[in-house]
């Protein structure tokens, strides 16, 4: 494709991104579309739009999504770094706007209409505030004057306030997540981990005693006789019709009854037209993904590369296994997109953008030599020595 | 310890340090990230596995639980079994009729394919049509259930966008006849009533879902105790019945008083299950299971076998019945006054309330109820059909209740429910739950329940063949068959209050009496005097006279012949005469 020695910005980029990672990624993108393709045209058609206006529009987003994520690839790791910290304030601004203007569907404020299509900011809050948190976290250790802990404390309480007034618990949830997964990862001393633990624990029951939706969700989780459970019996319904082997590519009847089934449920959609073999495959490639994010992670050599590296994968890992356990009725029901599967503009827009963010990190450079980590590890020695 | 001494300033130094800066509760252990983040590795690794092995179950468990969930569209006309007599006549069955469906997105013009549609089968709606094929739906059914000859029709246009679906259509070959015992199917084949419902129940629906049930070949018919001769037989004197005494509904049942098998059961006026749409409410009603009457007289049958049983009265005792009785403001009476001292079989054979409710009252409250109880009127019956009621007992219990339920009012029951018992009187004292289905008579041995003691059902035999001989039931009577049986009028509740002008009247019957084979009760509803009855509406000259001539007419068929001995036996009297 290119030379090896061609000294081109796409020629550097292309020799130095994780062409694997970069692969599965867009491979995931390709099976997004024809899930897709499986599921949506039934949900269009209840809706009475054209059959693929779902299909049209995926393919639609997925184009700048991919445009997002090769571009911000390029970027360096300052640059990022500023990228992230610039859509993290215009996100924040965007959700306060949300509370304020942004119209109710289905009984919470999360979009903001800018004419041709709604934009969802917390999706674009998510990567860009794990990368901010982790910058600050990094910034702990080289700056010990700087209360940056405390800074990344109170982000997250603003983001997390921000988001509990929407209402919207589950994008809470992952933020809360992606701080604790990084404060952890920064060097969390164990007496915080308890702290921390008492704290999450106290925040879910209080979610549960304060807000009625999450009870009756987490209700019918634990006792699905007493409860109304439709959305996740016909998840579960679809998965058994399609066994191993699926009912085929279009053979599907579920979807035509199951209200998010082009959403929150495509997984279990998919499944009864791909069978379950293709779903574990689905399932396997998104660990694939995960683990080889966070092996990069682990391998990079500035603190804040590591722990944002880290935030973003933790982030993408957490909405593919709570979406994918809630389709499997093994986590109660809760609105999730599925990364770049599930449909949704700024969702998708978002995921490209913390996944570019993911390879450019991970890109290698210079400074990531061996020779260098070689000099590094011995330096380290030295000072635990 | 001087050794250590000198150290101490150091170590405390070092100790500060180590609390203060490389300890503090705030520091961060930025050299245990890796390992952490392997840590995090390990959580997801775990999660995902999680996930795949919860696929795994799941695709293990598919192939079983998928009959659990079809849905309910699927099931349209599944196959069911055909539905036989005890003789192996059918009753129901499937037959095979072609539904007409439309794709209205491959329909290219609609009002040509409605117009060629009309002209094929005049009797479709056009306007109907119409609308059914511009829906935006993928498929419309234009007709359920057409001839075969339409469909020829209609294949031979060879429009596009029309098919047809087989579909399991229900056929009752004897109409009315058993109606209220077989039930009905809805539209989609699905046992909805009676004998089809409890088909359903019996795991015929679980078939459907399996789709092993597609084809009525292949399933093992049903077959029923109900003989369909005694059926019509039955329905028939009850037609003629209902019609000469113009009543407003008639009803009765034949049971073996051995097995429990109802061998034909009517209720009147009923339906044709072949034509489901024509069915008036009043029409599917089967009063013998789901309504619940006071059976008047009829009673008293079981109150004196009550009395007899317990021990405190015997056949030879006497009760006096020259006053009424009064408790209260309610005052009881007998309607064939006789205003003397009468013994047991005398109250029986002239009806006498204020016998009955005398010696109800011997008996106690206690007893009564604990008797009505062991012959299972406290509760519902529940028998293979699912129409049933619950029996309507007194509020509160006293004196007057148990007075009053001695003679069938202040108690109602269902007419099945007190055949049941009434077999038990004249069978040895055995109470054995009613059947629709082949039940021998050993098998029925071991379900039942002793309720009163042989000898006391010897006794109750004689008193209810007297009661045909000497009493209200005379005109029961057959030549060489010992029918014997108990006459009930109760007056029905109008408005709160008894009225004395609608009546239902009943016959609680049995034959032979020597050697008891079946029971029976009839009721009519709201009789009224025909020309030989000289004006009366009682049991005695309509329920009475009905039933003998049943009797009269199924008696060969259930294999109950005229004894030469027991013709010899009555015609002696008649003989002596001469």
């Amino acid at each position: 494709m290119f030379d090896r020695t061609a000294q081109g910005p796409i020629a550097r980029w292309w020799w130095t991104v994780d062409r694997t990672l970069l692969a599965a990624l867009m491979i995931l993108m390709l099976g997004g579309l024809i899930l897709s393709l499986a599921a949506s045209p039934a949900v269009a058609e209840r809706l009475e739009l054209d059959p693929f206006h779902f299909v049209k529009r995926h393919a639609l987003f997925l184009a700048p999504t991919l445009g997002v994520m090769l571009m911000t690839s390029m970027l360096e790791p300052r640059q990022i770094r500023r990228v992230a910290g610039v859509v993290l304030l215009i996100g924040i601004a965007f959700l306060m706007l949300t509370l304020g203007f942004g119209p109710e569907v289905k009984g919470s404020r999360r979009w903001l209409d800018l004419g041709p299509f709604a934009l969802q900011p917390s999706e674009f809050v998510k990567p860009a505030f794990a990368v901010t948190c982790a910058w600050l976290f990094a910034e702990g250790f080289e700056k010990p004057d700087m209360p940056s802990l405390p800074v990344a404390f109170g982000l997250l309480v603003l983001i997390a306030s921000l988001l509990v007034l929407q209402p919207d618990f589950g994008q809470t949830l992952l933020v809360v997540i992606i701080w604790c997964a990084l404060f952890f990862a920064a060097g969390m001393p164990a007496i915080w981990i308890g702290v921390f633990g008492a704290l999450g624990g106290a925040g879910l029951l209080s979610a549960y005693a304060l807000l009625p939706h999450v009870r009756s969700r987490f209700d019918r989780f634990l006792n699905p006789e007493s409860h109304d459970t439709y959305q996740v019996d016909m998840a579960m319904e679809a998965i058994l019709r399609g066994g191993w082997f699926g009912r085929g590519p279009g053979e599907g009847t579920i979807k035509r009854v199951l209200p998010d089934s082009h959403t929150d449920f495509i997984f279990a959609v998919g499944a009864e037209e791909f069978g379950i073999i293709i779903s574990l495959a689905l399932v396997a490639l998104l660990g694939f993904i995960i683990i080889r994010g966070l092996i990069s992670g682990i391998r990079m050599k500035s603190r804040f590369e590591r722990l944002a590296v880290t935030g973003l994968m933790v982030l993408f890992g957490m909405q593919a296994f709570i979406n994918i356990g809630v389709n499997l009725s093994l986590l109660p029901a809760k609105g999730m997109t599925l990364p770049f599967i599930s449909y949704g503009g700024s969702s998708m827009l978002a995921m490209g953008f913390g996944m570019g963010m993911v390879l450019g990190l991970t890109r290698k450079r210079p400074s990531a030599d061996p020779l260098a980590r070689r000099q590094t590890s011995s330096a380290m020695k030295e000072r635990t020595a | 310890m001087s050794m250590t001494g000198t150290y101490t300033g150091a170590g405390v130094v070092d100790w500060l340090t180590t609390f203060f800066y490389r300890n503090a509760p705030w520091r961060l252990r930025g050299e245990q990230t890796p390992a952490r983040i392997v840590l995090m590795m390990a959580a997801f690794l775990f999660g995902f596995c999680a996930l795949g092995g919860r696929l795994v179950m799941l695709g293990l468990i598919a192939p079983e639980t998928y009959a659990r969930h079809v849905g309910a569209a699927e099931q349209i006309s599944q196959a069911r079994p055909e539905i036989l007599d005890r003789n192996g006549i059918v009753l129901a069955r499937d037959i095979s009729t072609p539904s007409m469906y439309g794709e209205p997105n491959n329909i290219l013009d609609i009002d040509e394919t409605v117009e060629r549609l009309t002209a094929a089968v005049p009797e479709l709606n056009a306007a109907d049509l119409r609308s059914r094929l511009s829906s935006d739906r993928r498929f419309v059914w234009l007709k359920r259930e057409m001839t075969p000859a339409q469909q020829a029709e209609i294949h031979r246009l060879g429009i596009p966008g029309i098919g047809f679906v087989e579909e399991n259509r229900r056929f009752y070959p004897s109409g009315r006849t058993a109606a209220h015992v077989l039930g009905l199917v809805n539209i989609d084949n699905q046992g909805i009533a009676g004998m089809e419902r409890y088909i359903d129940t019996q795991g015929l629906a679980a078939l459907h879902q399996a789709g092993f049930a597609r084809d009525a070949r292949t399933l093992e018919p049903i077959r029923l105790s109900i003989d369909l001769r005694v059926q019509h037989a039955l329905r028939d004197e009850l037609i003629q019945a209902m019609d000469h005494f113009k009543a407003k509904a008639a009803a009765a049942v034949i049971l073996d008083a051995n097995s429990g098998e109802v061998m034909a059961m009517v209720s009147l006026p009923d339906f044709d299950p072949n034509h489901l749409e024509t069915a008036s409410g009043e029409e599917t009603i089967n009063r013998m299971t789901a309504g619940v009457y006071e059976l008047g007289s009829a009673f008293k049958a079981f109150t004196v076998a009550m009395a007899l049983d317990s021990g405190e009265v015997k056949l030879t005792d006497s009760f006096d019945a020259r006053q009424p009785l009064r408790i209260a403001s309610f005052t009881i009476d007998d309607y064939h006054a006789t205003r003397r001292i009468l013994t047991v079989p005398e109250i029986f054979v002239h009806s006498s309330n204020i016998g009955t409710a005398k010696m109800a009252l011997k008996v106690g409250i206690d007893g009564h109820q604990e008797f009505l109880k062991r012959l299972g009127f406290f509760k519902a019956m529940h028998t293979e059909l699912p129409e049933t009621a619950e029996p309507l007992l007194p509020a509160r219990w006293g004196e007057l209740s148990s007075m009053t339920i001695s003679f069938g009012h202040g108690m109602s029951v269902q007419p099945l429910q007190a055949a049941a018992a009434g077999a038990a009187l004249i069978n040895g004292g055995r109470l054995i739950e009613p059947t629709f289905l082949p039940r021998s008579a050993d098998d029925a041995e071991k379900e039942a329940r002793q309720v009163i003691k042989p000898q006391t059902s010897d006794e109750m035999r004689d008193l209810m063949r007297l009661n045909v001989e000497d009493g209200t039931a005379g005109k029961a009577d057959v030549p060489g068959i010992l029918v014997g049986g108990k006459t009930g009028t109760a007056e029905k509740v109008v408005n709160g209050r008894y009225s004395n002008s609608k009546l239902l009247t009943t016959f609680l019957a049995g034959f032979p009496m020597d050697k008891p084979r079946y029971a029976m009760l009839l009721m009519l509803d709201e009789p009224e005097p025909a020309e030989e009855t000289h004006g009366y509406r009682t049991s005695g000259w309509n329920a009475v006279p009905t039933a003998g001539k049943i009797i009269a007419r199924v008696a060969p068929m259930l294999g109950v012949t005229p004894g030469p001995g027991l013709a010899l036996v009555r015609s002696e009297p008649d003989s002596a005469a001469f």
